[in-house]
Formats: structure tokens, C-alpha cells, sequence
């Protein structure tokens, strides 16, 4: 699976076990606006480290923040690159 | 100090003349300290004055309010958080000898009898003029994680609280916030610095999202803000971040990561960041500024009117700012022989700095909400097919931490399928038990836990 689909089946997935409603996931949709509070944010990276064998958030320190769902997906695959 | 020891929070606000243009602003409301120090919780219709009284308000700005409003008048506060689950405070209740509870919820009347509903700055309070003439030194309680799920209370004062609280050297010019809740210590700490420095004040709304609340801060010019490393992530991952324009940025409550410390840096160039250490029962202990994780060695052997020693890997502190003990019948002692307090936290020194590296007694701390590993494990144990369990922290990004458990079963499962329905069985169990920053993220099964001879589990921290 590629970075984006599995970052979109990891994000229903979390949804689902914290029984949030997500908000459409279009690229810019705000993370804050996807329904997902900072606990959903840290079990989903906390997947993807298992899942895409890649932690974005603690390997680059000076990193900005991704705010938007576009920005997050980004984040990764410029990692994975 | 900007006061003489004041008796009450009512007369630091008092004594610092007209305060009209120093205001407390919530989501729902907002007031001058003086307004809310001019009414007297005498005029809520309920007898206060010596009791012992849990204020339980879900709104921080009447939960303000009434804290003004009680201390100097009545014997004991108890400070409920509203995340605190409502399950719990007839048990707290029992615990503090309160006999009156307040609260903005009328649904909680139905819980306990000695609940009364009361708006303390509402346009139902009567206006009874605070009669001060004679006050007391109100007790502080202050509630905390215990390890089977019901909190522990710690003994405060005003003083206890305050003695961190130094003049403001920016008269006039500052507006502090908070992202914490003021029912707990971190913003309690920005409450009292508010009030007895005669501060404007920005209060989180009880239902407000983090871009409506960075907004709003925004729009009261918000000069210093406080937060844990986990607020502050969440911040800067909204837009609204650069609505604030902070001078001075604060971190506590969780261990500072560099990561945190540079991103604060480069979307706040303009303000000094620092990161401090505290807890509910050694108080307010130093802050480092300099903009690097750990701290400097200096900061334990030179910081002012706090003493602090590392014994056994672990820090110890003792000053004025200490709690004075646990409320309640069989409560473990809250200091040591010395007067320190054990905080628990273990230090490593690397490279001239000390750096938090876990809890002594293993607990968790996921974006600043406390998950002791006993609690978690005892869910887990009441799984039918569980033997044992093991509840461990591991590294996150976004919240420091999560709960990871290793699982031992009853009889062993061999089928990788069988594994994770299992698996997720056990995690639904603990959905349906523990508050959700408990739940573990990932379960595993190992075939034996280490157990010493003692008897009880070696864990990984001990």
C-alpha cells in the first residue's frame, strides 16, 4: 500500500476504534477540523512508525507542524523519499 | 512578592485599588477581578463560611469566580476538574469532609444530596456585600492521579501556592493564558499569578475548540501563555497558531523535548520560551530558558529558595512551596524524613544537563493525563483469558507517551488470526473500563513477565 492510502485506512481505522466522526478527508481539510483530537493524532503516528517502519514527527526536530490532511501526507512521503 | 502574605485572594485583589481594566475573560463571560471579588459567596444562599466545600464548576469562568469568591470564608476547597469523572465525587467528597457541593451542572443534584447549583457570577447571586472582617486561611485541595483510579487530595494553602508568584515587572502590560484547566496546578499557577500580580486573565471555554480559543486569545492581545508540551503541539498544528503573538511562552507538566522547544522557537521568534518543572505535591521547583531540553545542573544546586537533591536516580525537593500532606485516612506520607518531597521523576545527567527520563514507580504520562500502570494492568487481569499483565510507556510524538501492555494468557494461542481478534477483544474490554487515554495502543503477547522475588512485577523504569 502506498504512504496515502495507508495514512487514510490508519486515519478510518482510529476513528472508528475512538468512535469519532471524520470530516471528509480532502488534502485541505484542517487536522483540527478531522474530528480526531491529539490522542486519535498519537496512536495514528504511533501506526503508521509499525506500519510505514517511519517516524517523520521524531526523526526531523525542526520540522513545522503539518495542518492540514494535504500537509500531513506530504510530510511522510517526503520522509519516505 | 507583590503582597504581604495576603489571608485571601480577596485581599490581594482589593488591596490593588481599582482594578476595572484587569479582567478575567472566559468563553462565556468575562468580569474585572474587582467585580468578581465585590460579591460574596455569602450571597450564593447557602451557609459557606467555615464549611468544607467541593466546587465542582464545568465552566472555568464561574469555577473563577467562585474560587475569588470562597477563599477567606470557607474552611476547605476542593478544586474538581471538570474532566474528573462525576462517578467519583461523592467518594471525594467523603474523603474532604465537604458537606456542600457546588456546581454549575443541575444534573448533578441528582447525584448527591449536598449538591447545590450555583452561577457565582450570575444575575441571580445576590449582591451581598462581602463581609471580610473576619477570614480565615481557606485550605486548598487540589485532586491527583491515584494508582487505582480514585484521585489522591493534596493539602495547599494560598501560601503554599503562591510562593513561586513574584511581582509583575511589566505592570499593566501583561495578559496572561493558559491552556490548562485552572482546577489543576499548572493553571491554577496562572490563576493566582493573575489575581495576586492584578493581571488580565484569558480562560479556555469548556466546549472551545483550539483554533476559537487561540483566536480569542489573540483578540485580548494574550502577552504569556502556558501549556504543556501536548497543548503546544496541538497549537501549533492548528492555523490559529500565529493568532497570538506571545512575549513569553511556557511549557510544564511533561518532559520538554527538543523537537517541541525548536518549533515553539521558529513560530514565536519574538518570545522567551521556557519550560519549567512542577508538580502538584513538591509545587513549582525552577524554569529554564535557554532553549535546550534537559536542564542545567545549576538549575538544582543554585535555584533560589527551592532545595533540591537527586537520591537514587530520582529528584527530591523541598521549599516552602511543598504541599503539606494527603488528605484522607491511611494516605502515605507526602514527605520524607528531611521534609523533601519524592517526586518520583528519574534524572539522567548527559553532557553536563539533566534529562527526565520516566517515573520511578512506572506511571504514564500521555499529554499531561496520568495513567498509572497498576490500574490499566487490573482491567487488563479481569480478561478471561488474560494470566497476567505488564503496562509499559512508549515514546510519542504528540503526547510523550502511550500505554503499550505485554500480555501473558492463560493458555497460549498459536494462530497469527487468532491472535488479533484476541487481541482487539482485550482492547474493547479496556475501552469499556478506562478513560481513553488508558486504554493501551498495542497489545502484546509474551510467554512470562520477570517477576522478582518479592513477588511483585519488574518493571522496565524500577
Amino acid at each position: 500500500m502506498d504512504v496515502r492510502s495507508e495514512i487514510i485506512a490508519q486515519i478510518r481505522r482510529v476513528a472508528q476504534e475512538q468512535d469519532k466522526q471524520l470530516a471528509p478527508l480532502t488534502d485541505d481539510l484542517g487536522l483540527l477540523d478531522s474530528g480526531l483530537d491529539s490522542l486519535c493524532f498519537a496512536v495514528l503516528v504511533d501506526r503508521l512508525e509499525t506500519a510505514l517502519k517511519m517516524d517523520p514527527f521524531s526523526e526531523n526536530q525542526d520540522a513545522a507542524f503539518p495542518i492540514t490532511l494535504g500537509d500531513f501526507i506530504k510530510f511522510y512521503e517526503d520522509a519516505a523519499k | 512578592m507583590p503582597r504581604n502574605n495576603p489571608v485571601s485572594l480577596w485581599n490581594a485583589i482589593t488591596a490593588a485599588g481599582d482594578s476595572s481594566l484587569r479582567v478575567v475573560v472566559g468563553a462565556e463571560g468575562s468580569a474585572s477581578w474587582g467585580e468578581l471579588a465585590a460579591r460574596s459567596a455569602e450571597g450564593w444562599g447557602v451557609e459557606v463560611r467555615g464549611r468544607s466545600i467541593l466546587v465542582a464548576m464545568v465552566d472555568q469562568f464561574a469555577g473563577a469566580a467562585a474560587l475569588v469568591q470562597l477563599d477567606g470564608v470557607a474552611r476547605r476547597m476542593v478544586l474538581y476538574p471538570p474532566d474528573t469523572p462525576r462517578e467519583l465525587l461523592t467518594a471525594v467528597a467523603e474523603c474532604a469532609g465537604a458537606d456542600l457541593i457546588v456546581t454549575d451542572e443541575p444534573a448533578l443534584e441528582r447525584v448527591d444530596s449536598r449538591v447545590r447549583c450555583i452561577i457565582p457570577i450570575g444575575e441571580k447571586v445576590g449582591r451581598a456585600e462581602a463581609d471580610r472582617s473576619s477570614q480565615i486561611e481557606t485550605e486548598w485541595i487540589l485532586l491527583t492521579s491515584g494508582t487505582t483510579g480514585v484521585p489522591k487530595l493534596v493539602q495547599h494553602s494560598l501560601a503554599t501556592l503562591s510562593g513561586a508568584i513574584g511581582p509583575d515587572p511589566s505592570v499593566g502590560l501583561t495578559v496572561w493564558s493558559t491552556f490548562y484547566d485552572i482546577r489543576r496546578y499548572g493553571g491554577l499557577q496562572i490563576f493566582l499569578r493573575a489575581a495576586l500580580t492584578g493581571t488580565s486573565l484569558v480562560l479556555t471555554g469548556a466546549h472551545e475548540s483550539t483554533a476559537d480559543f487561540l483566536a480569542r486569545a489573540g483578540e485580548h492581545g494574550v502577552t504569556h501563555i502556558s501549556g504543556t508540551p501536548s497543548h503546544w503541539r496541538r497549537a501549533l498544528m492548528s492555523p490559529s497558531a500565529g493568532r497570538i503573538a506571545p512575549v513569553y511562552v511556557r511549557l510544564s507538566g511533561e518532559i520538554a523535548d527538543q523537537a517541541i522547544l525548536n518549533q515553539l522557537r521558529s513560530q514565536y521568534p519574538q518570545a522567551k520560551i521556557a519550560h519549567a518543572f512542577a508538580s502538584t505535591e513538591a509545587g513549582v521547583a525552577f524554569a529554564v530558558n535557554d532553549g535546550s531540553a534537559g536542564f542545567p545542573v545549576e538549575a538544582i544546586e543554585h535555584t533560589p529558595n527551592v532545595e533540591m537533591k537527586v537520591v537514587g536516580g530520582s529528584l527530591r525537593i523541598r521549599s516552602d512551596r511543598n504541599a503539606a500532606g494527603y488528605l484522607g485516612e491511611d494516605s502515605p506520607p507526602l514527605k520524607d524524613p528531611e521534609g523533601f518531597v519524592d517526586t518520583g521523576d528519574e534524572l539522567e545527567l548527559r553532557d553536563g544537563r539533566y534529562h527526565f527520563v520516566g517515573r520511578r514507580d512506572g506511571m504514564i504520562n500521555v499529554g499531561g493525563w496520568k495513567v498509572h500502570p497498576e490500574e490499566v494492568e487490573a482491567v487488563i487481569n479481569r480478561h478471561p483469558e488474560v494470566s497476567m499483565s505488564l503496562v509499559k510507556t512508549k515514546k510519542n510524538p504528540i503526547t510523550g507517551a502511550l500505554v503499550v501492555a505485554d500480555v501473558v494468557l492463560r493458555t497460549p494461542h498459536s494462530a497469527a488470526n487468532g491472535d488479533q481478534a484476541l487481541q482487539r477483544d482485550i482492547l474493547q474490554f479496556c475501552r469499556g473500563e478506562l478513560a481513553v487515554h488508558k486504554v493501551p495502543v498495542a497489545i502484546n503477547f509474551v510467554a512470562a513477565l520477570a517477576v522478582a522475588e518479592s513477588g511483585k512485577l519488574v518493571r522496565p523504569n524500577a
